[in-house]
């Protein structure tokens, strides 16, 4: 059986030339949570962004693959590119605020995929749309779907969201930071249902984060990502455990912890990063010798 | 908040007498031939430069007076209004209709098709406004038709420009990438997600514009360029107070009050619609 997502050896440049994605690979076996962990600018999003066929213009794809469910998407052209990303996957934003159209009520917002995209009947897609609102704990579906986002929460979009991606039973869902811009009490509540949806549907998560609490909570095996290069790939348990990589470490050591909040929080090592800059200039030659 | 919302939703002062005004001119224009007291185009010299009801020497059924050929100044404004309203309708619907659609395709796709359209309005831009009408009815022959379309010729810019902006402000939202992922088209997000947004600002454009056109139609009939038949235009009445200014002050100042409120309520109308149109200020 083929993983639900493979990337294999994806590198990517901007403009100028210079390097965002690192020969990344990883993996997302059907039904599980990979976790994506990294500091802000280390390509986490990006990654993202590429699976999902929404890369801003400045970014090219130079190298790699990218294969969903065993389909090579650099081998589709774009249209049928589009179709099986739309119909195979779905993203839960990381701002709840922008992610759904203000003049447009979120009822229309959320059964229009199913109708137009998937050509489910008007019918179906309003009762399915109901049935995920009743999963993410939306008491008063007739208010919400009659709603205009702004009249929403902050919480009850991000809710409204993560129904409308599991709405179309996607394969793979991208969580691009789905708690960061949300309160803390409220975070856990999302990190609760994403996780009790995913469990029930059995659908396959790329949960970006930086937040390492949350990678522990949820996630069954991760990837660190450092300046677009995965440096360490472990069983979530595992890495928790006994992290390898010296940034890894570093990174947990830099997490607050409820337990000691008053503990003073260690910046990322000296010798780390310049261990990770040597790393990373390592890698960026050997990549260059064969690429000219 | 409740009540605040209640005085939003309500109709505000802003909204009633722009619109109130609005209604009256656009009524008394439509049924001129019923409302109009006298022929606008009928001359008296025996009536010539009567003053308005409330002076000394005003004749019953001369409201506002009559100017230095005996006619009644009221008819002529009432259906000077006619041509007014259809230039102003007409015109700011075309260019409407050419600046949205350029701006929204310029701002939503950007790219070659952003350059384009954008190097053709800092172009079109760089030309005076009213001698480029000027110079367009010259071309094109005095008539109706001619000053509609250089109006909408002429200020589509103003729609292309600001609608170009909001476009691109839209395109970047996340909820225009979350509908690339869901497989939509390009046209059918630009529909669907970006134009809703931007309805609001076309509305408020619209009424804007509507009044520009009144006033560039007045500047086009002050030097005689509008229509070429007899009929009264506001900026033909205005030519004409101009001459007269000092034996009969009335004829200049009625009309100039009629163009000012009528100009004034558009903008403020739109304004005002746009607050209504806009879910979120709603």
């Amino acid at each position: 059986m083929s993983a639900c997502l493979d990337i294999a050896n994806l590198s990517a440049v901007l403009a100028n030339g210079q390097r965002v994605l690192r020969s990344v690979s990883l993996t997302v076996q059907p039904g599980e949570v990979r976790a994506l962990v990294g500091e802000s600018g280390a390509g986490k999003t990006m990654i993202g962004k590429a699976v999902l066929g929404v890369l801003p213009s400045s970014v090219r794809i130079v190298e790699g693959d990218m294969r969903l469910e065993g389909e090579d998407l650099g081998k589709l052209q774009p249209k049928a590119r589009r179709t099986l990303i739309g119909a195979r996957t779905a993203l839960i934003p990381q701002d709840p605020l922008t992610a759904l159209n203000p003049s447009r009520r979120i009822g229309p917002q959320m059964t229009d995929r199913l109708v137009r995209i998937l050509g489910w009947s008007g019918d179906k897609a309003d009762k399915r749309v109901r049935q995920l609102l009743d999963e993410v704990q939306i008491r008063d579906p007739d208010r919400v779907l009659k709603s205009y986002p702004h009249e929403l929460s902050g919480g009850m979009r991000q809710r409204v969201l993560i129904a409308a991606a599991f709405a179309a039973e996607p394969r793979l869902i991208v969580a691009d930071e789905p708690t960061t811009a949300l309160d803390v009490t409220v975070q856990k509540q999302i990190l609760r249902l994403i996780a009790a949806l995913q469990r029930e549907h059995g659908t396959a998560i790329l949960f970006v984060t930086h937040d390492l609490g949350v990678v522990a909570k949820i996630s069954q095996k991760v990837s660190v990502l450092y300046a677009g290069k995965v440096v360490e790939e472990a069983e979530t348990a595992d890495l928790f455990a006994a992290p390898r990589h010296p940034y890894t470490r570093a990174l947990m050591a830099a997490t607050p912890r409820y337990t000691d909040p008053f503990a003073s929080l260690k910046p990322v090592d000296e010798t780390v990063l310049a261990g990770l800059a040597a790393e990373i200039a390592a890698a960026d030659q050997a990549w260059r010798r064969p690429h000219g | 908040m409740d009540e605040a919302r209640i005085s939003r939703r309500g109709l505000s002062p802003r909204l009633w007498l722009a619109g109130g005004w609005l209604l009256l001119a656009l009524l008394a224009a439509i049924f001129a031939p019923l409302v109009a007291p006298q022929d606008p185009l009928a001359q008296d010299l025996m009536l010539e430069r009567l003053p308005p009801f409330w002076l000394d020497g005003a004749e019953p059924g001369y409201w506002l007076g009559t100017d230095s050929l005996g006619r009644d100044l009221l008819s002529r404004l009432i259906f000077g209004g006619r041509i007014a309203f259809i230039v102003a309708f007409a015109a700011a619907i075309a260019a409407c209709l050419v600046g949205s659609v350029l701006g929204l395709i310029a701002g939503y796709f950007g790219g070659w098709a952003d350059r384009i359209i954008s190097r053709i309005v800092d172009i079109w831009m760089a030309f005076p406004p009213v001698l480029f009408a000027i110079l367009l009815v010259a071309v094109l022959g005095t008539g109706l038709s001619s000053v509609i379309l250089a109006i909408a010729i002429i200020d589509w810019t103003r729609f292309c420009r600001v609608i170009r902006a909001e476009a691109m402000g839209q395109s970047r939202m996340d909820y225009v990438e979350n509908a690339r992922i869901a497989g939509y088209g390009r046209i059918g997000i630009m529909l669907r997600e970006v134009l809703p947004n931007v309805v609001p600002s076309i509305v408020a454009l619209l009424s804007l514009e509507m009044g520009i056109a009144v006033i560039v139609e007045a500047i086009l009939s002050f030097v005689n360029l509008s229509i070429a038949t007899d009929d009264p235009t506001w900026g033909g009445i205005i030519a004409e107070g101009r001459l007269s200014i000092h034996q009969a002050w009335w004829v200049l100042v009625f009309p100039l009050i009629t163009l000012i409120l009528t100009v004034l309520s558009f903008s403020q109308f739109g304004e005002a619609l746009k607050t209504r149109f806009d879910p979120v200020l709603r």
